[in-house]
């Protein structure tokens, strides 16, 4: 069951608990402890709409932000890729390979509070040996759903063969 | 008929066909375009992109020429390893592969190729809808063999048997099958071909829905000993990867029924796009896991409309393959037709009458799970309050 419930939150096709046991054939009790088994084995970690960035971009900036990191004896990266984790700005951070070390995507009001954020918090950390800064334009897929992506159903006939 | 009337023109043999029953009630649907679907009969899943890509590129390469008669070779080769990979079946590419419009068009080729006039053809029935029109049009003599709700819609060689008629040269057979969602499991399928193999015939089979199979293991009746050779398998990429607007099918056999094919398709059509044949490429090759993704989608869906129509009071086997389930509805009282009809009239939800499919679907309809969730929970909530408003009306 309890792998059943993640293959639907996966699929976002059926979020809300009822709509998940009728889809399962189980009760709503059983989908409930099945969610509750995934959160306490922190395979979920909460729930979030997928929005389309357009309609909030009034009040949000998204920038990518790659860091480079001098890594600790005993500890490597992951002091400071926590300490970054816990700012409310940082939505998503990740340990890459390549030419920098974390990859931290950032969001803000306003292009002046991202700037902010990385001169004043983010590269004066211990640690932290540089950062760039990329400001996000235009998004064209968010989360597996494209935006401006629908599909024109009208051609599709209501009864075929 | 007035003798200047075109009708005048068009061949008794065609204005004697009747309209597929499929097309008159599509006729009655297009009229309420807020009604809930259930009557489609193609996947509710665009095809996966890098697919598209595929056939994009391909136009942006400039490939827009005719290919050769059979098809791409390199399409032709593709068919033959994905044949090899997921069904067990060896053809060679250059000889015994013909790429086709659809498997419609490529079953179509198969029977004009090898029937003589008054040769007659085994099909079990409810049955996609082209079967006896294609035997028909090509001269023979559709010998229909029913498939039982008791067997789930499988097929018994007894009925083979008790339909068998002398001058009978070929079988038809389409499992998993639209729209009972029915399949022959292995042993049943051993002496089908058993019984093929003792009245020599010739088998065509469309096997589309194969790999929509989500219990036990699909078996291509060609793959079963002194088959092969009197099989024409028939496939394609409509359904499983979700490009029916493609139009692409595929049919292997021995050299002499692909060369006889080859003249058929050659005349008619000449050949397939060539973009389309580079998409299906595409699918036979990188597409699994997609085709993987949309069978774990449908078995859950069919899984969750089985259950309600059993509550509900509609009969319904749990269909092994296919999108399609076929619940019984002679315990409302009405015929299929008539259900079919009110349900739509009063409930704004579109079903397909199981005679559309043949009159071995009386009783039944069609009801199929290319749909998503929401649309599929909405015509089940509407069709719970219609089952009831009849079972109220005979209560009283």
């Amino acid at each position: 069951m309890v792998k059943d419930v993640l293959k639907l939150l996966l699929e976002g096709e059926a979020l809300a608990t009822p709509r998940m046991a009728a889809v399962l054939g189980a009760t709503e009790a059983d989908v409930e402890t099945a969610l509750e088994a995934l959160r306490v084995e922190q395979t979920l970690l909460g729930w979030r709409p997928v929005i389309n960035p357009k309609a909030v971009a009034e009040n949000q900036v998204h920038a990518l932000i790659e860091v480079s990191v001098t890594p600790e004896r005993g500890g490597g990266f992951n002091r400071v890729a926590e300490r970054i984790s816990k700012f409310d700005q940082v939505e998503t951070c990740y340990l890459m390979s390549g030419g920098y070390d974390l990859m931290v995507v950032v969001r803000g009001a306003t292009l002046l509070s991202i700037a902010t954020f990385v001169s004043e918090k983010l590269s004066t950390l211990g640690g932290v040996r540089s950062t760039a800064t990329r400001f996000m334009l235009r998004c064209y897929k968010e989360s597996g759903f494209l935006i401006d992506g629908g599909t024109d159903e009208e051609d599709r006939p209501a009864v075929s063969p | 008929m007035n003798d200047s009337s075109p009708d005048r023109f068009v061949a008794d043999h065609v204005r004697s066909l009747p309209r597929s029953g499929i097309r008159d009630f599509f006729a009655l649907v297009q009229k309420m375009p807020q009604a809930v679907s259930l009557g489609i009969g193609e996947p509710d899943f665009v095809t996966p992109w890098n697919i598209r890509e595929a056939a994009i590129f391909s136009l942006e390469k400039g490939k827009t020429s005719y290919t050769d008669n059979l098809g791409l070779l390199a399409c032709r080769k593709a068919v033959s390893a994905y044949l090899a990979r997921v069904f067990g079946l060896s053809y060679h590419p250059e000889k015994e592969c013909l790429i086709g419009i659809g498997v419609s068009e490529t079953m179509d080729t198969a029977i004009r190729a090898i029937l003589n006039p008054g040769d007659k053809v085994l099909y079990h029935e409810p049955c996609y809808v082209s079967y006896a029109p294609g035997i028909r049009l090509a001269g023979g003599v559709p010998l229909p063999v029913p498939t039982r709700p008791d067997l789930e819609f499988s097929l018994a060689v007894e009925d083979l048997e008790a339909a068998w008629e002398p001058g009978t040269k070929a079988l038809i057979l389409n499992f998993p099958t639209n729209p009972t969602g029915g399949v022959v499991e292995r042993e049943r399928l051993e002496r089908i071909a058993r019984f093929a193999c003792e009245k020599d015939l010739i088998v065509l089979s469309d096997e589309i829905y194969a790999e929509l199979t989500y219990d036990g293991e699909h078996t291509s009746i060609a793959t079963l000993p002194g088959m092969r050779e009197r099989t024409i398998f028939l496939h394609g990429v409509s359904k499983a990867f979700a490009m029916t607007g493609f139009r692409i099918g595929f049919a292997c056999a021995p050299h002499e029924i692909i060369e006889a094919m080859m003249k058929v398709h050659q005349y008619a059509i000449m050949s397939v796009p060539i973009f389309t044949q580079e998409a299906a490429i595409e699918a036979l090759t990188h597409a699994d896991d997609a085709v993987a993704r949309m069978r774990d989608s449908y078995r859950r869906r069919r899984d969750f409309l089985v259950r309600r129509f059993n509550e509900m009071g509609l009969r319904c086997h749990l269909p092994q393959a296919t999108f399609y389930t076929f619940p019984c509805v002679k315990e409302t009282g009405l015929d299929e037709k008539t259900f079919a009809t009110r349900l739509l009239e009063k409930q704004e939800v579109a079903v397909v009458p199981g005679t559309a499919f043949g009159p071995h679907g009386a009783g039944f309809v069609r009801a199929s799970f290319s749909t998503g969730y929401e649309k599929i929970e909405t015509a089940c909530d509407r069709m719970d309050r219609f089952v009831g408003s009849l079972r109220g009306a005979a209560a009283q």
